[in-house]
């Protein structure tokens, strides 16, 4: 069992000015979330549906006895459907929605890299956006030739901010 | 540092309040005792002395704490107390009800340190006086007939203690005799013995020089736990020593009240400070029983281990075939064992929740001006943590109720020839895999006129119609009705019983009424013993697997084409013997198979909710069994139509069904489509 608050949720690493980012591949892009947030990284797994969820829950599935349930990363940001395949992964996230300690994976593309960040470099997100990108950004940061969109991953399960989800 | 020094005080701060609101339960028990138990000075004593040990600790363990206000009312009431203890002070009904308004002020005040929102303390000031006064004021007076009381008290207290003596194989290498560590200790006092023979291997498997039997001692006298202790003291690492000391000495006409050794209790805690802030709470586990686990999980490893042997390249043999049946036949035998324990883990006895109940009685009955006895009986029969939590609320609204409208009033009761004291009796008890929990008082009973005549005036049911007993007593679940005339602080609102029904509902119970008119009403609550694993019917839909909770089946049955008739065209229903039974599509309830029926093949799973049926239709029915229910709350939200999620054999998920919402949810997808429809 994971202990829950072995690692504080907000613990902004406030020794170094670094930031730890797990990165992974969507649609091509990369982007990356607290790496302290990270419980592990799964291969796909078919998941079990739940009735009358958000469109991008695709379901539940068995972690060591533990009913967790994933997201699909695309869907939730209004990018177009890809087949899962080899490469396809699911990262398991501990959030924190309403106040609640929680255990949620999101499905990805595929894993990148392990990346430390000056917290110098993280710039806010543009606010020349469209709300369709569902606005899960927390930051955006530029490294040598490729950026990197840092999502906030207690926004990804927020099921109130579902509307923010164009209908497909 | 400074983080986890505050991490560590939280902690520390977290037990204290716990075991604060343990010995404020302690406490009020041992004063409920006392107001019945006063031409008994041994007994009186007793009491005083528990009462004063659990308000100090409080007081310690406030004044650590920096909780000055608590600390300043438990030493007030120890003053008091401690008047009590030295004798020189008798209780009475004063003096009681003055110390536990004094538990209620400790109570709130703890409780809202542990809430810390920042709104203001409880005011004590005025309590305090109070208790000062009371100390002072009646002191002198009763001092010389008091300690004249005392001293044949002091002689008379005698202690009982229960000793369980169960010494290891091979004690008898080391020189010791049971024999005569048993006549030692009747030396102390008066003893009854009984011995266990279960470790008692066959015959032929006997060692002469080991010893397989194990006693239990009851001893009685004027004993001190050293003076046991010193018994035993060449053998202790030889045997297991347990040694408990029996509070309540035996007396019949005491009803044992419930000591409540759990450190949380969440009934204690006050449903308007439920709000947890460690979300599960904590239960305080004997390590007895820790120690049980730990060897099941040493057994679990050593039969993976064995069975890791046997993997291995080539083909299997048929020797190591054998041994893997082995090793499997081991691994089922162990997952029993450790699942038995680990559920035995989460029950708790129903003592923790029964424990309010002389409080609330005492209270109440005074206020209603009416004499009430309350008799608890079985407050040992244990029931899952999730279950107690539960019970509460539904069984003080039972408790209300009864004291409000059940039993007469005084005068009123001695004009019916029954005593003044009406009696209310809990009991608790296992019957068939369920926990059965009975109230009953010797009140009025329930008024069938009246209650029709209510129910007309309330407009729940029309003029005219004629109902059957049966249906009359249903109509007291009903929202809205109650009988009382004066809506009173008590009861009377019109909320009671259905919200009670239905809390008990929602935990997989039953309720149920009996009553006879002028003689008294029976509520019987049928509960299962846990929430944590249901008896569950597989039913497949395409490619997945649901659980249906096999209470909710009625039967099942395949689905014949003939059978079936849309009614208006849209509904279909299924004729069933002589019913009609509207079909649900549960792949299309639960959105995994297109909404459109096909009743050419497949199983109809008829169940039954709210006393409506439905056929819910299936592709297939899998195994009947027993599935471990995980809460999809835990890690997402409720799901309307799910009662959470389990693990199949083969490591995939299966959801459970809540079949109440899979009917709502059926509805609801009707009304959708009749209203696009239109």
């Amino acid at each position: 069992m994971e202990q829950p608050g072995s690692t504080k949720l907000d613990g902004s690493n406030t020794a170094s000015a670094n930031e730890q980012l797990l990165t992974f591949i969507v649609d091509g892009e990369e982007y990356g979330v607290d790496i302290l947030r990270v419980q592990e990284i799964r291969s796909w797994s078919n998941p079990m549906p739940i009735p009358n969820t958000p469109r991008y829950i695709k379901g539940v599935i068995n972690i060591r006895g533990d009913v967790v349930a994933i997201a699909d990363l695309r869907e939730r940001l209004g990018l177009p459907k890809l087949e899962y395949g080899a490469t396809t992964v699911i990262v398991v996230l501990r959030v924190n929605v309403g106040g609640n300690e929680r255990v949620m994976g999101v499905i990805v593309d595929a894993m990148s890299d392990v990346t430390n960040v000056p917290q110098a470099a993280i710039k806010p997100p543009p606010t020349f956006r469209s709300s369709a990108e569902g606005g899960l950004a927390k930051g955006i940061v530029t490294l040598e030739s490729k950026m990197i969109t840092i999502l906030d991953v207690d926004l990804i399960f927020d099921v109130s901010s579902t509307s923010l989800v164009p209908a497909a | 540092m400074t983080n986890r020094l505050a991490d560590i005080q939280q902690q520390l701060m977290g037990t204290f309040i716990e075991e604060a609101v343990e010995a404020l339960t302690q406490i009020e028990s041992g004063l409920l005792a006392l107001e019945k138990c006063q031409d008994d000075p041994g007994r009186i004593h007793e009491l005083v002395n528990d009462v004063f040990r659990a308000a100090h600790s409080i007081k310690g363990g406030a004044a650590t704490f920096g909780l000055t206000q608590v600390a300043e009312v438990a030493h007030h009431a120890e003053t008091l107390l401690d008047r009590l203890r030295s004798g020189s002070m008798k209780p009475n009904a004063q003096i009681t009800s003055l110390l536990l308004t004094s538990v209620d002020a400790l109570r709130a005040l703890v409780q809202w340190s542990n809430a810390g929102d920042g709104s203001d303390a409880p005011s004590t000031g005025e309590l305090c006086k109070d208790l000062d006064a009371a100390a002072q004021q009646l002191g002198g007076s009763s001092e010389r007939e008091a300690a004249a009381a005392t001293k044949p008290a002091s002689e008379a207290k005698k202690t009982h203690y229960r000793i369980k003596f169960v010494p290891k194989p091979d004690m008898l290498t080391t020189g010791n005799d049971a024999v005569r560590l048993l006549r030692e200790l009747t030396l102390l006092g008066d003893t009854k013995v009984s011995v266990d023979s279960a470790r008692l291997p066959e015959l032929r498997e006997l060692e002469l020089t080991k010893c397989y039997l194990g006693w239990t001692i009851e001893l009685e006298g004027t004993v001190t736990r050293a003076q046991i202790d010193e018994v035993f003291s060449w053998v202790d690492d030889d045997a297991e020593i347990n040694i408990e000391e029996l509070v309540a000495t035996l007396t019949p006409s005491m009803p044992a009240l419930p000591k409540v050794e759990r450190a949380h209790d969440p009934v204690a805690r006050g449903p308007e400070h439920g709000a947890d802030r460690d979300g599960g709470g904590s239960i305080r586990v004997g390590v007895g029983k820790l120690d049980m686990l730990m060897n099941m999980v040493g057994e679990l490893v050593i039969t993976q281990s064995i069975l890791g042997e046997i993997e291995g390249d080539g083909p299997i043999e048929a020797k190591r075939l054998a041994s893997l049946r082995d090793g499997l036949a081991l691994l089922a035998r162990n997952t029993r064992a450790l699942q038995e324990s680990v559920m035995s883990l989460r029950s708790m006895p129903i003592g923790t929740v029964l424990s309010r109940f002389p409080r609330l009685v005492h209270d109440l009955s005074r206020q209603l001006g009416k004499q009430v006895e309350l008799k608890l009986s079985g407050q040992t029969t244990e029931v899952d943590k999730t279950v107690l939590e539960k019970l509460g609320d539904p069984l003080t609204h039972l408790v209300r109720n009864s004291l409000d409208h059940g039993i007469e009033k005084p005068e009123v009761r001695r004009a019916r020839g029954k005593p003044e004291t009406g009696t209310l009796s809990i009991r608790a008890f296992h019957r068939g895999g369920d926990i059965v929990v009975e109230l009953e008082d010797d009140g009025g009973g329930l008024d069938l006129v009246k209650i029709l005549s209510r129910a007309k005036e309330r407009g729940l049911v029309g003029q005219e119609d004629v109902l059957s007993d049966d249906q009359i007593r249903e109509l007291i679940f009903a929202p809205g009705f109650s009988t009382a005339e004066v809506v009173s602080d008590v009861s009377g609102r019109g909320v009671g019983m259905d919200v009670v029904r239905r809390n008990i509902k929602a935990i997989g119970g039953h309720i149920q009424m009996s009553s006879v008119l002028g003689q008294g009403t029976r509520t019987t609550l049928r509960l299962p013993l846990t929430l944590a694993i249901i008896d569950g019917q597989l039913v497949g839909v395409g490619s997945y697997t649901y659980v249906v909770p096999l209470l909710s089946i009625l039967e099942s049955v395949e689905i014949n084409r003939s059978r079936v008739s849309q009614f208006e065209g849209k509904l279909p229903l299924y004729r069933l013997r002589e019913d009609l039974v509207p079909i649900v599509s549960l792949g299309g309830v639960l959105g995994v198979t297109s909404g459109r029926i096909s009743l050419d093949s497949g199983l109809l799973v008829v169940v039954e909710t709210d006393g409506e049926r439905l056929g819910l239709l299936v592709d297939e029915l899998q195994a009947q069994q027993q599935v471990v229910v995980k809460s999809l709350e835990t890690n997402y939200e409720h799901v309307e139509g799910l009662a959470g999620a389990t693990i199949l054999g083969d490591g995939s998920i299966a959801l459970i069904l809540d079949v109440q919402g899979i009917a709502r949810l059926a509805r609801s997808a009707r009304n959708a489509s009749v209203g696009r429809a239109a």
